[in-house]
């Protein structure tokens, strides 16, 4: 198990190198001069130009400009951005924001989700089960945006019980609303294979024997329906998590959360290739490290995967 | 929750309306409806059936009979769509054909215990053994220590029970979960135990341990079992009582032997004559009595006909490499300097347990698997040093039927597709001859033509398995190869495909490499028998030799495991 983590680790070593190099890449062959965003309307001299191209090593050809920036990475030096400030400093601000609101999110898509999952799948074509059913439809329909809004201006603005917008401290009363914007279509996916599952395991041949050894009907759904049906809903909430950490960009946006989904759509902007990179590339350490954790979980709800 | 009182009624069937104890079970005109999207559909109906305290009394039916279906009725574990529409269930002078969830809830596990039909997909594989026996005392009131749940264990013959019970169902092999699954089953010494083909999906050999168990346990605690089989020749091994259900009745019911020698209904005669495990105790009792045997055996080889061979395997090996830890892998020889040959018209049985290496040979021989050293030759040339080319040819020659007639056919393929596409594969003929010869192939194993354009989901069991013999014959080849062709078949199903092989044999001059666990099929099919035991083999020669004079322990024991060995049969039942 210990040699498994160890080398599901050190596979994040290339992951990194490839993820960096082709962010990299894309960013340095943006149409364009960089300076140009850095100097505004108004325009630079020839001289600062030249200063800050030097400063960013905008001068150099991309191999050399690749390597001094990993070079920057592995001295946990990520640089400055293109106005000045330590990225990681700017990282370090925003982040805890986005956790925050990733972490509701997934509570409330897995709790309600896997909830309203179980009992439609036991349900199976009753009204609970086509209502529920014909709610997750829209939800996974209509774009987030338009759920985003919709929701900012009836509760936030008509109803007036939560703020429309959130504050710089983004505390966790603000933050509701966001999250259940954002937690919202993966919701309506949560329930759905939560459904479909336990629709697959009801009918398994062990969970009749179950009942046949005498166990009450709670007892079946609980300990042999719901543990089991759990595994393929698992893995997808893991791979949101990874996903929502970074792909918060809509949802910050409408309620104008100071997180890394907004931090990182302004820089990418204002063409300022050094934030875009390092924003990229630690979601994409993220992502990784949560599907480590979603594989662990994974052997540890079915005892018949064994890492060696 | 202590053990009955009574004893001795096992041994002495009790017939009905005498004035014996009384019935533990009784279903009163029983019938079970299931509605599905085209309305109602009645599974059982006017099911009659007693079973008397420590009695055993069997079902036997084929699939669909309701035989199943009637006896989870009496549990209360119909599925979802199904109901009882009329009659009644009688369990200890209780009617609980309309008890309370409640009522049925406690009576499970405690009074009525069961056993399922398959051991890989009985138990949740999520949870330990030792759990999943704990809940189920916990659940009937009694005391579920660890102590408690490894003494279950090991009542049921698991060796090591208190560590085993730490172990998950996919440690545990087939016959060791079905002993789990006993284990539960009995746990709350219930006074019926409910065993719904309780070891069809094991080896014979293991099959055969686990029922002697059963029966022991059972008899101990004088628990009454209702056995659910498809075989009539075990129901009549291990049941005072038979009941043969077809097409949701009851047709015939009395005592075992009674029933065998001398069954009534067309329908059980039909049974008792195709029954391979009683067919085959037939040809001994025939032998035994120096009655020709001719027209129960396979056909012969035809005499004088010069042994060439058309398949020669020798020393054929192969080993697997097993993946461990850090990085090294261990040898693991599945096939171990293996030689047969096989006669031109003959059949050649390869007889194994799971894991015998059996299959294998059987890839290595088609080809779709590589040996690891040794030579098969084909017509004497070495097939393992075929060129591309070569092996394209060599496959026209040799065609495989395998096992499950559900997963080999291609479920988006037209029957007629299916068919055609080994000869397009080859560039056999145009279009058109080729559509001839799938109506001749169609004709050949009795299917009707007009079935060319329909979908394997439509077809029967025994309607796809002659699919996939079409199939392989389509090509003319000189050797088929057929891997457990017919034991997902139900008896008489299993009886039709294999006159329909011996005819296909005699008509075209086919070889066959019949890869089974079945003993009691060899005996009807084969003229050669090699006998496989984990990777090695121990024992071969003509059929006559291996079953009269079988050398090895092995393969005795093998034997002596067909169901129904201990039956005497007059040789004239038929």
């Amino acid at each position: 198990m210990v040699w498994y983590i160890v080398r599901r680790v050190l596979q994040l070593v290339p992951v990194f190198l490839g993820a960096t190099l082709l962010v990299y890449f894309l960013v340095f062959s943006l149409p364009g001069d960089a300076t140009a965003a850095i100097c505004g309307e108004r325009g630079c001299t020839p001289a600062v130009v030249a200063g800050l191209r030097e400063q960013y090593n905008l001068d150099q050809p991309f191999w050399i400009q690749y390597l001094l920036y990993l070079k920057g990475v592995l001295t946990f030096d990520l640089g400055v951005n293109f106005s000045g400030r330590p990225i990681a400093t700017i990282i370090a601000e925003v982040f805890p924001t986005t956790a925050k609101l990733a972490i509701m999110a997934l509570v409330i898509e897995a709790v309600f989700g896997i909830v309203f999952g179980l009992i439609a799948g036991l349900r199976k074509g009753r009204l609970f089960d086509s209502s529920v059913l014909v709610v997750s439809l829209i939800v996974i329909a209509v774009p987030i945006f338009v759920l985003g809004f919709l929701m900012q201006f009836l509760i936030g603005v008509k109803l007036q019980w939560t703020n429309p917008t959130v504050s710089g401290d983004a505390t966790v009363t603000e933050l509701l609303l966001p999250a259940v914007v954002l937690g919202l279509v993966s919701f309506a996916y949560v329930l759905r294979l939560t459904r479909t599952s336990v629709i697959e395991n009801v009918n398994a041949d062990y969970v009749r024997t179950a009942t046949a050894k005498g166990l009450s009907r709670r007892r079946v759904v609980v300990v042999h329906v719901l543990r089991n049906s759990l595994i393929p809903v698992v893995t997808f909430l893991g791979a949101d998590l990874g996903a929502l950490m970074g792909g918060a960009i809509v949802t910050e946006g409408i309620f104008n959360v100071n997180g890394v989904g907004n931090t990182l759509y302004r820089a990418v902007l204002n063409g300022d290739g050094p934030m875009v990179v390092s924003i990229v590339t630690f979601l994409i350490l993220i992502f990784c490290l949560a599907n480590l954790l979603v594989d662990l979980l994974y052997a540890w709800l079915d005892p018949r995967i064994r890492y060696a | 929750m202590s053990h009955t009182t009574h004893t001795g009624t096992r041994g002495h069937a009790a017939a009905d309306g005498t004035d014996g104890p009384r019935p533990l079970l009784e279903l009163r005109d029983l019938a079970i409806t299931f509605s599905t999207s085209n309305g109602d559909v009645p599974a059982v109906r006017n099911a009659h059936l007693t079973v008397m305290p420590g009695e055993t009394v069997a079902i036997v039916g084929e699939s669909g009979s309701g035989k199943s279906t009637t006896a989870l009725a009496a549990i209360g574990l119909l599925p979802a769509n199904g109901r009882v529409s009329n009659g009644s269930i009688i369990f200890d002078g209780e009617d609980i054909t309309h008890a309370s969830e409640k009522r049925i809830v406690a009576l499970r596990g405690s009074s009525i215990g069961m056993v399922p039909q398959d051991p890989m997909s009985n138990l949740n594989p999520v949870w330990k053994i030792g759990f999943q026996v704990r809940e189920t005392l916990k659940a009937n009131g009694l005391p579920s220590g660890p102590q408690d749940v490894a003494k279950v264990l090991a009542e049921a013959g698991l060796p090591d029970a208190a560590s085993r019970a730490n172990q998950y169902p996919h440690e545990f092999s087939g016959g060791m979960r079905q002993r789990a699954l006993i284990a539960i089953g009995l746990s709350c010494r219930p006074r019926l135990l409910i065993a719904d083909e309780p070891t069809s999906a094991l080896d014979v050999t293991v099959q055969r341990q686990i029922l002697d168990h059963l029966d022991t346990m059972t008899e101990e605690l004088g628990t009454a079992v209702l056995l659910i089989t498809h075989d009539l020749g075990l129901a009549a091994e291990r049941a005072h009582k038979v009941i043969v259900m077809y097409k949701g009745q009851v047709v015939e019911a009395g005592p075992a032997l009674e029933l065998l020698t001398n069954p009534r209904h067309p329908y059980t005669q039909k049974l008792v004559a195709s029954a391979p495990s009683i067919a085959s105790r037939r040809i001994e009792s025939a032998k035994k009595a120096g009655i020709a045997t001719d027209d129960l055996l396979a056909p012969a080889a035809p005499a004088g006909a010069v042994m060439d061979r058309v398949i020669e395997v020798e020393d054929l090996t192969k080993v697997f490499k097993i993946r461990g830890n850090w990085g090294k892998s261990t040898d693991f020889t599945a096939v171990d300097k293996v030689s047969f040959s096989i006669a031109r018209g003959t059949t050649t049985a390869v007889v194994g347990e799971s894991g015998s290496g059996k299959s294998t040979v059987a890839k290595m021989v088609l080809g779709l698997e590589g040996a690891t050293s040794g030579s098969i030759r084909f017509d004497g040339v070495d097939i393992t040093t075929l060129g591309r080319k070569e092996m394209f040819d060599f496959r026209r020659r040799v065609q495989p039927i395998f096992q499950d007639p559900y997963g080999s056919l291609d479920p988006m393929y037209n029957i007629y597709r299916t068919i055609e596409e080994p000869l397009r594969v080859h560039g056999v003929g145009n279009a058109k001859s080729r559509e001839k010869k799938v109506r001749e192939l169609l004709d050949q194993v009795a299917l009707p033509s007009a079935m060319m354009q329909r979908f394997p989901n439509e077809l029967s069991g025994g309607q796809r398995q002659r699919v996939a013999i079409a199939r392989a014959l389509a090509l003319d080849p000189e050797v088929v190869i057929c891997d457990e062709a017919v034991s997902a078949l139900d008896v008489l199903v299993q009886a039709q495909i294999l006159t329909l092989l011996a005819d296909l044999q005699s008509e075209l001059g086919l070889s066959y490499l019949f890869i089974t666990h079945d003993l009691a099929v060899v005996r009807q099919i084969a003229d050669h028998v090699a006998v496989m035991e984990k990777g090695r083999l121990v024992e071969q020669g003509t059929t006559d030799e291996v079953f009269d004079n079988p050398r090895t322990a092995y393969t005795q024991a093998l034997l002596a495991a067909i169901p129904g060995a201990g039956l005497v049969l007059p040789p004239e039942v038929a």
